[in-house]
């Protein structure tokens, strides 16, 4: 296995110019002007019974708010996503639309091109942030505390609605920064101008929210006590763990998870920051896409993303396909690794097997192999909830590795709700949301004796 | 190719398209840049007495936007032109000179009495013109002054200039009439009755396009202040092809030549009032929206549909529709049509639903199937035939008023049983 390399791994910093960098890095769409929204808003049929608000998990009045725009109420089009989706600002960035509100809009029928749903709530939303206001409220003070584990979409989207119900939250945040996958996980390139910092900021404005980093549950606290501190708790939780190969070389120098990378290229200066030559990437899903074309944007000059079934069965949707492949991005399918081949200074290649459908119906390998030489891999092979840091006497219901939630995401305590990607679901932004928009109003309702 | 040319009381053009009387026929450089590209004649701007010009205010003009679309109205407070006569009377002759197949016709408005009529007449008679159209239409401005719709509002004025005007020159004579009245009949029959050899209609309404609601200053603003001005563009054009066809079909004007004005922007607007009897068309917001070279579509377009017609001049369908405009009460009350929805066509946007059902009879049904899809059916039982979901239905064709034999005999107001009068 493994044929030496004849030079050295090749993984380092400035590989491209500064400006070339920053450039790669600038906004994935250009925002609407204000006469391409007035012309785009005015495509919008004000559809009765719309398909793109049943297509958006949040059910925002997709019509509604893109009537305000058509007549120059761009803050009442805010105002209207926000009272459906607080974290409007982040979805019209980051949503695949294309298989959500766009996918479903009755112009692809008639012009075969959608209203570009997202583009519009992003000028609606820009414009609101530009304002400098809150949309809402906090609501008459309660007196009931109540703690939310997870700084991301979901637990922010609750602690949001829980104040504007006027009840006491406090946020517990594992990481140094809240805004979870928004801040750490989401390409740089769809979240420009510390978008998701000024979200989180926008959300708290509300007030009655504290904020409390750099606090784990398992470590700092566990969710009994926090049942005993507070009125209710809502675990915001999200994937805490990584898949991994099982492969042997898995955790040698240039071989790392995808979330890691794309988290470092949110943090750091991308100036400063290595990329190997020869990227590899392994997986088919949106977070294989993104580790995959920005280390295209970085300076990488050879990127692979090989994937073990055909296009179709990607993750990534096709306009994520797309992206990568603009951005030069070779994905290669029907593949699976076989081996990782290591040098003393870290990996050198990747050994892949050709995979099929076999008779059985189940994807195998066929014994024919091919090798990529890499300075660099990245493992996107998925993420999941891992429960271990939940207390094992009082742990909710678990099922299939996601904690079991009811419709109003009532976990099968009393006193405990869970939303996000820690909870059966799509793992999207916006599902995160509106899990936590849903658990504020049960834990309301429930703190109010109404639904004992 | 169809023959283009007109012949509208004695004027003729080598097509019907004329610009009417406005900034685009203020000078010979617009007029002989409107020639060359290709239009068959023109409506000199008003020309007002000898003496001081007009002076004009700044800004001039307001127009109406529709969901990104501009102008669909236009509004302006611009008076009659503000060059000296004399300059005036120079560029007509040299133009008309340079020009002679093109129709020239020369907008003119001067006060109320017979002399200040036939000095102009006089002196505009000698630039070679072929007709003068009398400006009883402008509401704005020189309405204030007695004269412009001051005039057209008053039957009798209209007589009388009129007169005054058949007596003091040979040129045919158009008089132009304004729809701020109630029923223009009256000023075209008083046309009509002092000798008028054409009416052209229909002069701008009045109008404040919108108001500045940062300043509350009406629109156009003339240093935060505004005065109403008159209305155009294709908003108006339902109003003029209705005050059109009242001209057409009254016993005591028909037959009386009408040059048709208001909203005409393309071949299909102009076929549409040459239709209802108009001998030529004006055209103005048009031409100040797009500039002069959408007469290339207007004629190309025109000879198309004619040739697809098979209409060889326009005096084929010159008044065609007239016969079809008649009096509500003469309606066939037994004549039914129903809406029938094209289920291949239907993208599912609901319109035709929640349109009938908030603002009509509640005769389209929605159901929703398992996947989501939605239908919509027409409930023929309560479908009154109004055309609603029909004029709402953003797909072509995908919405039909079908036609449906009952078998009943044309019955009207005056025989049916619920009229209270029948006799």
């Amino acid at each position: 296995m493994g044929k030496k390399a004849i030079h050295a791994r090749d993984v380092s910093a400035g590989r491209i110019p500064p400006q070339r960098i920053a450039a790669n890095f600038g906004d994935l769409h250009t925002p609407l002007n204000a006469m391409q929204a007035s012309v785009e808003a005015a495509r919008c049929l004000f559809c009765f019974d719309a398909p793109c608000t049943e297509a958006c998990p949040t059910a925002i009045d997709i019509p509604g708010f893109i009537r305000k725009i058509a007549s120059g109420n761009t803050r009442g089009a805010a105002t209207t996503i926000f009272a459906e989706n607080i974290m409007g600002g982040t979805c019209a960035n980051v949503c695949p639309v294309e298989e959500l509100c766009e996918q479903v809009c009755v112009k692809n029928t008639s012009e075969h091109k959608p209203v570009t749903i997202g583009l519009l709530q992003r000028y609606a939303t820009d414009y609101y942030f530009s304002l400098g206001e809150i949309p809402f409220q906090r609501g008459e003070t309660t007196g009931k505390r109540i703690a939310v584990v997870g700084a991301g979409p979901a637990g922010l989207s609750c602690a949001h609605r829980l104040a504007m119900h006027g009840h006491e939250v406090t946020v517990f945040e594992a990481r140094d920064k809240a805004g979870g996958l928004n801040e750490f996980g989401i390409a740089a390139y769809k979240m420009v101008n510390e978008r998701a910092a000024k979200e989180v900021e926008f959300i708290l404005a509300i007030g009655g929210i504290g904020l409390q980093t750099g606090k784990s549950l398992g470590i700092d606290f566990s969710l009994a006590s926090l049942r005993r501190e507070y009125d209710a708790v809502f675990l915001g939780l999200g994937h805490n763990a990584v898949n991994q190969l099982d492969m042997e070389n898995e955790f040698e120098a240039g071989i790392g998870n995808a979330v890691d990378y794309i988290s470092l290229v949110r943090q750091e200066d991308l100036n400063t920051l290595p990329v190997g030559r020869r990227v590899i990437v392994i997986g088919g899903g949106n977070t294989a896409i993104d580790v995959a074309v920005q280390s295209r944007k970085l300076g990488a000059e050879f990127v692979t993303m090989v994937y073990r079934r055909g296009r179709d069965a990607m993750g990534a949707t096709d306009y994520e396909q797309e992206v990568a492949q603009t951005n030069g991005v070779l994905i290669k399918t029907w593949a699976s690794p076989h081996a990782l081949n290591v040098s003393k200074d870290g990996v050198r290649s990747v050994t892949f097997e050709y995979t099929e459908i076999n008779e059985d119906g189940r994807l195998a390998g066929n014994g024919q192999f091919f090798e990529l030489e890499a300075d660099q891999v990245f493992k996107a092979i998925g993420q999941h909830f891992d429960d271990d840091l939940l207390d094992s006497d009082d742990c909710p219901a678990i099922d299939n590795g996601r904690v079991r939630v009811n419709e109003n995401r009532k976990t099968s305590l009393s006193d405990v709700w869970a939303g996000g990607d820690c909870v059966p679901g799509d793992d999207l932004t916006v599902v995160a949301v509106q899990d936590g928009k849903l658990a504020a109003e049960s834990i309301h309702l429930f703190l109010s004796g109404e639904d004992q | 190719m169809a023959d283009l040319s007109c012949n509208i009381a004695g004027v003729r053009s080598p097509n019907p398209f004329w610009l009417a009387s406005a900034p685009p026929t203020d000078k010979r450089i617009n007029v002989e840049r409107a020639f060359e590209a290709g239009w068959g004649g023109v409506v000199w701007k008003t020309l007002g007495e000898a003496g001081p010009p007009i002076v004009n205010v700044c800004s001039r003009y307001g127009s109406i936007d529709y969901h990104g679309q501009r102008m669909i109205g236009l509004n302006n407070i611009e008076l009659i032109t503000d060059r000296p006569l004399e300059v005036n009377l120079e560029e007509i002759t040299a133009v008309k000179a340079a020009w002679p197949d093109r129709a020239m016709v020369v907008s003119l408005m001067v006060p109320c009495n017979e002399g200040a009529w036939k000095d102009i007449l006089k002196a505009v008679v000698q630039t070679g013109c072929d007709g003068v159209e009398l400006n009883f239409g402008c509401p704005h401005g020189m309405s204030e002054r007695g004269m412009g719709s001051a005039v057209g509002q008053v039957p009798e004025y209209i007589q009388d200039v009129t007169g005054w005007c058949k007596q003091h020159s040979s040129l045919p004579v158009f008089v132009k009439l304004t729809p701020n009245i109630t029923d223009i009949r009256y000023p075209a029959r008083a046309a009509k009755a002092g000798g008028a050899d054409a009416v052209s209609l229909i002069n701008t309404i009045n109008s404040i396009t919108s108001v500045n609601l940062d300043t509350f200053s009406p629109e156009p603003s003339v240093g935060g202040k505004g005065a109403h001005g008159g209305y155009c563009g294709p908003a108006v054009k339902p109003i003029a092809l209705s005050m059109v066809s009242e001209i057409a079909r009254d016993p005591e004007t028909q037959g009386l030549p009408i040059s048709g004005i208001g909203g005409i922007e393309s071949w299909r607007d102009a076929a549409e009032f040459i239709a209802l009897g108009c001998g030529s068309v004006q055209v103005c917001t048009a031409a100040m929206r797009f500039g002069f070279k959408i007469i290339d579509d207007m004629v190309d377009g025109l000879n198309n549909w004619m040739d697809s017609k098979g209409h060889q001049s326009l005096e084929d369908f010159r008044g065609r529709a007239i016969p079809n405009v008649t009096s509500w009460n003469q309606l066939d009350l037994n004549y039914k049509t129903l809406a029938s929805i094209d289920q291949d066509k239907c993208i599912e946007c609901g319109l035709c639903h929640i349109v009938c059902e908030d603002a009509s009879h509640q005769a389209i049904a929605r159901s929703k199937d398992a996947s989501g899809k939605r239908t919509y059916t027409v409930i023929d039982d309560e479908c009154v035939g109004c055309n609603l979901c029909y004029l709402v239905c953003p797909v072509p064709d995908c919405i039909s008023m079908v036609e449906v034999d009952n078998g009943l005999p044309y019955m009207n107001w005056g025989d049916h049983p619920n009229n209270p009068s029948r006799t």
